[in-house]
């Protein structure tokens, strides 16, 4: 768990980077410019590999940009085209599927996001877009009521019900295909834009099916599984800057004649933060480090990447709902205001609390894990 | 060495050992279970010694095999998965060891890390006093040099854990007369068995007594008996406690998993598993137990990036000591009635220990409150009231 030279460098560069650029603040017209920015730092590039004219590193890295990414609440399709669409091919999909896709998503031809059951729930029982064979070709029907879209999107990879086995397939398509609406919806984390997709009749050809039928359903939760752990890092660098926040704004406060920050009961409640946000992170880039591991081959089952990964997401879900909250208590009344960014962290803690799974969801799939083995 | 070879010879080791006249020590000893065959642990501490298991990490000049991080973790793993018993020694191996290994003469290496490495000599602490708690500093034992230069020792400490089962204490006293705080202090090594030292044992919650009273009255140690200069012995008090954040603390948490494995045991036996509530608890346990242990191996990692704070070994001592305290809360509502009757049951009398013993580990070495302190003042810059 160790970072190499390169790895601290990829951290400092990206840590620098996001404090001058972010657009948590900005119009959305920014987005575009910020977003392409990130592509020629090869960002976009990390995960794919090499021979697909990737950067073929992984997780650790991931995680590293995740977290600063949090930190600084960056507005961007990271998470949709990297963190998921691409995961989702390399987990997922058809060897000539990822031929043809990920170097796209890698350097900026492309922009895709995943669609899955809500709050990107894997479970083929929670998809909601159904494909039906059409000749050659599919047709969808349906809708996904809350998508990760930021307007950035050229693509989607969707995961729909079939009726044939496995039941499951992931499909390829472009934004602007004809029969699909996309109404952005009016959410409250305006960090993490939404949209609802309606499927009215969608016609894809026989090659937009871009499964390995093989794999389909494992790589999909495995998606979700590895999806959550950089969503973890990103919560981190959230409680993390909320714990700064916190800190710089009580060193500044003066009453009773002193800092805030010096009363006791202001720093207890400030070391409790650092408490839950430190440990979090050392879970997150431990599980991180040893999931890198397992793809040099001597690694995790799926079963003992699900508890590993719930370890670091549960941590990292109830650290960051605390920071966010203490933060806002811990600025006293400007916490409370729009100025102030305790509440566009305390939204974004709500927003990652929900989906890809609650924590009590991850509790009781680890408790079964734990307790009701044979 | 190739880890996983040396993880089997351990293994190995202890699966032909811990047998015959030791077989009844698994699992036994250590904070809460201290007064489990005290003579029989100080057997198996010599035992160990002659299979080269005591001062893995010291340099091979002292006698130790000077080995690296990743098997001395590699060994305290084992070692508890294999049931080993908590190490009576291990004050005199992981703090007073490092400590002369670091500050000490040659002539105090000569004559003490021996002792320490054959398990025939144990140490206890002498720092805590009844006005000296989380004020460490507020020391009022006194101690001075008669004529021909042995120093002599008057006052009390507390909280002294095996005092009884010890035959030296290590004693921060007050040298230069009228200093305060951290000034004029002296670390002296002391002969536990003489007449100018009285131990009284302090029956703790459990009903049992780990911790004693020591009275110091004349007592007398050699001139020689002191490490650093006299007035250095903050310094050297704290260069100590600086070795106990090192790889004995990744045994302990092969413990704590013992433990936690001991209470879903109960639960699948008692039907508490079925319970949502406690399903939701114990997986939560089994999170905070990866969080401690991906913590500590943060913590050990070498540090090669400068001499910057370390954010996880502020934390960690007020982590692993707040989830000790909840697994044992848990282990008791797991059990349910049953835990009011003291129990021999192996695993009821762990849990219970566990839950009693816990009150005491968000108390001792550094209250939760002198740790919030701590970590935000020093990891958090946040100024001193």
């Amino acid at each position: 768990m160790n970072l190499s030279d390169e790895q601290r460098a990829l951290q400092e560069t990206a840590a620098d980077f996001l404090a001058a650029h972010t657009n948590a603040r900005k119009e959305a017209d920014a987005d575009a410019g910020l977003w392409s920015r990130i592509v020629e730092l090869g960002w976009a590039a990390v995960q794919v590999p090499e021979d697909l004219d990737g950067l073929g590193l992984g997780p650790v890295e991931l995680v590293l940009l995740m977290e600063e990414m949090g930190r600084r609440l960056a507005r961007t399709p990271f998470l949709a085209n990297v963190v998921l669409a691409q995961t989702a091919l390399l987990q997922a999909a058809s060897a000539e599927a990822q031929q043809r896709a990920l170097a796209a998503l890698a350097y900026g031809e492309r922009t895709a996001t995943l669609i899955l059951g809500p709050g990107l729930d894997a479970q083929p029982a929670s998809l909601t877009v159904k494909a039906r064979r059409d000749g050659e070709g599919w047709v969808l029907a349906g809708e996904a009521a809350q998508v990760l879209d930021d307007g950035l999107l050229t693509h989607a990879y969707l995961a729909a019900r079939i009726e044939e086995a496995p039941g499951v397939a992931l499909f390829e398509l472009a934004v602007d295909a004809a029969g699909l609406s996309r109404t952005p919806l009016e959410v409250w984390d305006l960090t993490r834009p939404q949209a609802c997709w309606r499927f009215d009749e969608v016609r894809l050809t026989a090659d937009a099916r871009v499964d390995d039928p093989t794999r389909v359903l494992a790589g999909l939760v495995r998606t979700r599984v590895l999806a959550a752990l950089q969503v973890a890092a990103e919560q981190v660098g959230g409680a993390a800057q909320c714990l700064q926040l916190a800190v710089d704004y009580t060193k500044e406060r003066v009453q009773f004649g002193k800092t805030v920050a010096s009363f006791q009961a202001i720093k207890h409640r400030a070391a409790e933060m650092m408490v839950r946000m430190e440990t979090a992170r050392s879970t997150v880039l431990g599980v991180a480090a040893r999931v890198a591991q397992g793809a040099q081959g001597n690694g995790l089952d799926d079963a003992a990447l699900a508890a590993e990964v719930a370890a670091a997401r549960v941590q990292a879900t109830e650290a960051y709902r605390y920071c966010a909250q203490e933060a806002i208590q811990l600025h006293g009344g400007v916490g409370f205001t729009w100025e102030y960014d305790p509440q566009m962290h305390f939204k974004r803690a709500q927003w990652a609390s929900q989906w890809f799974g609650p924590s009590r969801d991850w509790r009781e799939a680890l408790a079964a894990h734990l307790l009701d083995a044979a | 060495m190739n880890e996983q070879e040396f993880r089997r010879e351990v293994a190995d080791w202890m699966a032909t050992h811990l047998v015959g006249r030791f077989a009844c020590l698994k699992h036994r000893g250590g904070p809460g279970d201290e007064e489990a065959f005290p003579a029989l642990r100080k057997e198996w501490e010599q035992e160990l010694a002659a299979g080269g298991w005591v001062g893995l990490g010291w340099p091979k000049a002292h006698g130790g095999r000077d080995l690296p991080l990743a098997l001395q973790l590699a060994f305290h793993e084992e070692y508890v998965r294999a049931g080993g018993p908590g190490r009576i020694g291990h004050i005199g191996e992981t703090l007073m060891a490092p400590t002369l290994i670091a500050l000490g003469t040659p002539a105090q290496q000569a004559r003490f890390l021996p002792g320490i490495r054959e398990g025939r000599e144990y140490w206890a602490q002498g720092y805590s006093e009844p006005g000296a708690g989380s004020d460490l500093a507020a020391i009022t034992t006194r101690c001075w040099q008669d004529e021909d230069g042995r120093w002599r020792l008057q006052g009390q400490k507390v909280w002294t854990s095996l005092a009884h089962e010890s035959e030296w204490i290590f004693v921060v006293a007050r040298s230069t007369p009228g200093s305060v705080g951290r000034e004029g202090l002296s670390f002296l090594l002391v002969p536990l068995d003489q007449p100018g030292i009285e131990i009284h044992p302090i029956r703790q919650m459990t009903g049992e007594a780990e911790f004693n009273s020591v009275f110091f009255d004349g007592a007398v140690t050699e001139a020689d008996c002191i490490v650093g200069k006299p007035g250095e012995g903050w310094k050297v008090a704290m260069a100590l406690l600086g070795f106990e954040r090192g790889v004995s603390t990744l045994g302990q948490q092969m413990h704590f998993s013992h433990e936690l494995q001991l209470v879903i045991d109960v639960a699948r036996a008692n039907g508490a598993a079925r319970d949502p509530a406690i399903r939701q608890r114990i997986a939560d346990a089994w999170v905070g137990l990866q969080g401690l242990r991906y913590n500590g191996l943060r913590m050990l990692e070498e540090d090669t990036s400068s001499t910057k704070v370390r954010p996880e070994a502020l934390i960690y001592k007020y982590a692993w000591s707040n989830w000790h305290r909840e697994l044992g809360q848990l282990a008791m509502d797991v059990i349910g009635v049953a835990g009011d009757v003291r129990s021999d049951d192996d695993a009821l009398r762990r849990l219970q220990q566990v839950f009693f013993f816990s009150r005491a580990d968000t108390i001792y070495a550094g209250t939760n409150e002198i740790q919030l302190n701590i970590i935000a003042e020093r990891g958090l810059g946040m100024p001193r009231g």
